[in-house]
């Protein structure tokens, strides 16, 4: 290692530091141009104001999206955390034959086109005569939620030491005890931070959304309709603004949250071996 | 401890292990994934078993007539335009992916073999843009390329040109910037986890054996990475290949992609059965062309070694 280190390219450092540098700049002008007076995104800014910001709440429809769209992410962030947990669970602890064919199929809405994904939910849910509406949004979101639900909370069993629960067993706990007294606290950061990881994927997911709902918007369907008027952008900017700062908390929390469960089990684990 | 443990609890035993079926390790494991394994059997591969039945019919206004044709994979394959979306998606979704694995290289690289006390930092760095809403990143390209965009803008104000180009915006290569910037971290994070598992050792033995850094990375840390590489490609080529928002965002006429068309039979055009060909065309040639990049990359990783 030491050795590699005294061939540490300089450009290398530079390199990673213009990539975080172009990931980061795109995102950098929406909270820009959101408090500029002008409603034409150019430099240099033309003035500074937060109108756009005091305009949002004089916004029905942009309340009734927001309504709509916390209504839909808690409702898919809790049903996709519990069927996360039931299979993280079980491909953790359990080893049986198809175990890798059914984690595939469950993890395959991570890589399949989005569209495609929303376009054969569509003709299903046609097909059994069901309206689009919230609820059908949020039974497309909660497929696409599992993926990431999984990798959170798998990353949280691992390393889970199992020993825990069998004393827990031994000394006389039913296995609804064992899960409530050893095993949740155990695990509780890793479900927390699923819960806001889905959480965010539904509140930014726009494809199945547009796709899976009737008539009532929510907030990322909302801001694609205001895209449509040029004058409307810093009020989209404005929310779009809001909408990372919320999206950047949210993962913050979450990925703190993943780091502290993963600690947990491996130290404990250790510690009771 | 031992004594009072085994002594006390068999009749409880006895009594929880009712059947020994229900105690099989692969029943349990099973039943406790069944729900989420149903889950998607019946929002996701049921739904895909629809698409596919639904191309081999025809529509005739609003009712589904159910004899069987291959009609609509005449008209996907053979029509100037479908043809012509299905190219130039297939050319994006390929030009995106291999950028992106080459622009993530170097990062992952870095991340792995000199990112120290600050690894999990970086990958975070790295995963949190990709966490922001994927339509106002789009967006935010818009804002950028624009007629009065961020870029014109700038170079008006430095004297590089005098009046906006509108070169930058609507057009295939305005999908493919912004399609690369979005994809970056599902590159990065495959690509390092691959390098994270390289053996360090076996760097070491490459110089202490007299290759340079350059030929012992170039035969030893990149053919072992491979698979980081392949997935990489993939999770990038498969999706954008049906991207729908970046081409009606920042595409115009000239960036409209095969998901554009899709979305169009099942909206106005409302062709059921001629959307669900187009769709099934394109996960096919997509898969054709992820088998052929995997080949491809493995070739190359043992013509390295």
């Amino acid at each position: 290692m030491t050795a590699m280190r005294r061939f540490l390219p300089s450009w290398l450092t530079s390199y990673a530091i213009l990539y975080v540098a172009f990931l980061y700049l795109p995102v950098i002008f929406l909270p820009i141009f959101s408090i500029n007076t002008a409603a034409t995104p150019k430099f240099p800014l033309s003035g500074v104001t937060l109108h756009w910001y005091e305009d949002l709440p004089r916004t029905p429809a942009l309340i009734d999206a927001t309504w709509n769209s916390l209504l839909v992410g808690v409702s898919a962030s809790i049903l996709s955390t519990v069927l996360g947990i039931l299979a993280a669970r079980s491909i953790t602890r359990y080893r049986y034959p198809g175990r890798r064919t059914i984690n595939g199929l469950i993890m395959a809405p991570l890589v399949l086109p989005e569209v495609i994904v929303a376009i054969s939910m569509l003709l299903v849910m046609l097909q059994l005569g069901l309206s689009l509406s919230l609820f059908t949004v949020v039974l497309g979101h909660v497929l696409v939620c599992i993926p990431y639900s999984m990798t959170v909370l798998t990353s949280g069993f691992e390393g889970f030491d199992r020993s825990l629960e069998e004393a827990s067993a031994d000394l006389g706990e039913s296995a609804f005890g064992t899960f409530r007294r050893v095993t949740l606290p155990m695990v509780a950061p890793a479900i927390i931070s699923s819960l806001l990881v889905c959480f965010t994927i539904s509140l930014d997911e726009f494809i199945i959304a547009f796709f899976l709902t009737g008539t009532e918007a929510t907030l990322p369907i909302y801001i694609w309709g205001q895209l449509r008027f040029a004058a409307k952008l810093p009020g989209v900017l404005a929310l779009g603004t809001l909408l990372l700062v919320a999206s950047f908390v949210l993962m913050t929390v979450a990925e703190i949250l993943r780091r502290r469960a993963a600690r947990r089990t491996q130290n404990e684990g250790g510690l009771y071996a | 401890m031992t004594v009072a443990a085994e002594g006390s609890p068999p009749l409880r035993v006895a009594g929880a292990r009712r059947s020994p079926l229900l105690q099989s390790e692969a029943v349990q494991g099973f039943a406790l994934i069944s729900p989420t394994f149903l889950y998607a059997l019946i929002l996701l591969v049921l739904p895909i078993l629809v698409v596919i039945a639904h191309s081999f019919w025809t529509q005739d206004y609003l009712t589904i007539d159910h004899t069987f044709t291959l009609e609509n994979y005449r008209i996907a394959l053979t029509e100037p335009i479908y043809r012509d979306l299905l190219w130039r998606s297939l050319y994006i979704s390929l030009t995106v992916s291999a950028l992106t694995v080459i622009l993530a290289y170097p990062i992952a690289y870095f991340i792995s073999f000199h990112g120290g006390r600050h690894k999990s930092l970086w990958l975070f760095l790295i995963t949190i843009p990709f966490w922001t809403s994927y339509l106002l990143r789009v967006m935010s390209w818009k804002v950028i390329l624009g007629y009065n965009g961020v870029l014109n803008s700038g170079l008006i104000g430095l004297g590089i040109i005098h009046e906006p180009s509108t070169a930058l915006l609507y057009n295939s290569s305005a999908v493919i910037i912004t399609l690369t910037h979005a994809w970056a971290t599902f590159a990065i994070l495959p690509i390092f986890v691959s390098l994270e598992k390289v053996d360090r050792t076996l760097v070491e033995a490459a110089t202490d054996l007299g290759d340079g850094p350059l030929r012992s990375f170039l035969r030893v840390t990149l053919p072992l990475s491979a698979p980081g590489v392949i997935s990489a490609a993939l999770i990038v080529m498969i999706p954008t290949v049906g991207d729908y928002v970046t081409p009606k965002l920042v595409g115009g006429k000239d960036g409209v992609m095969i998901a554009n068309a899709i979305q169009a039979q099942f909206g106005k055009a409302s062709n059921w059965p001629l959307g669900a060909a187009l769709s099934v065309t394109t996960m096919v040639i997509v898969s054709l062309m992820a088998g052929a990049t995997v080949l491809v990359i493995r070739a190359i990783q043992r013509l390295a070694r």
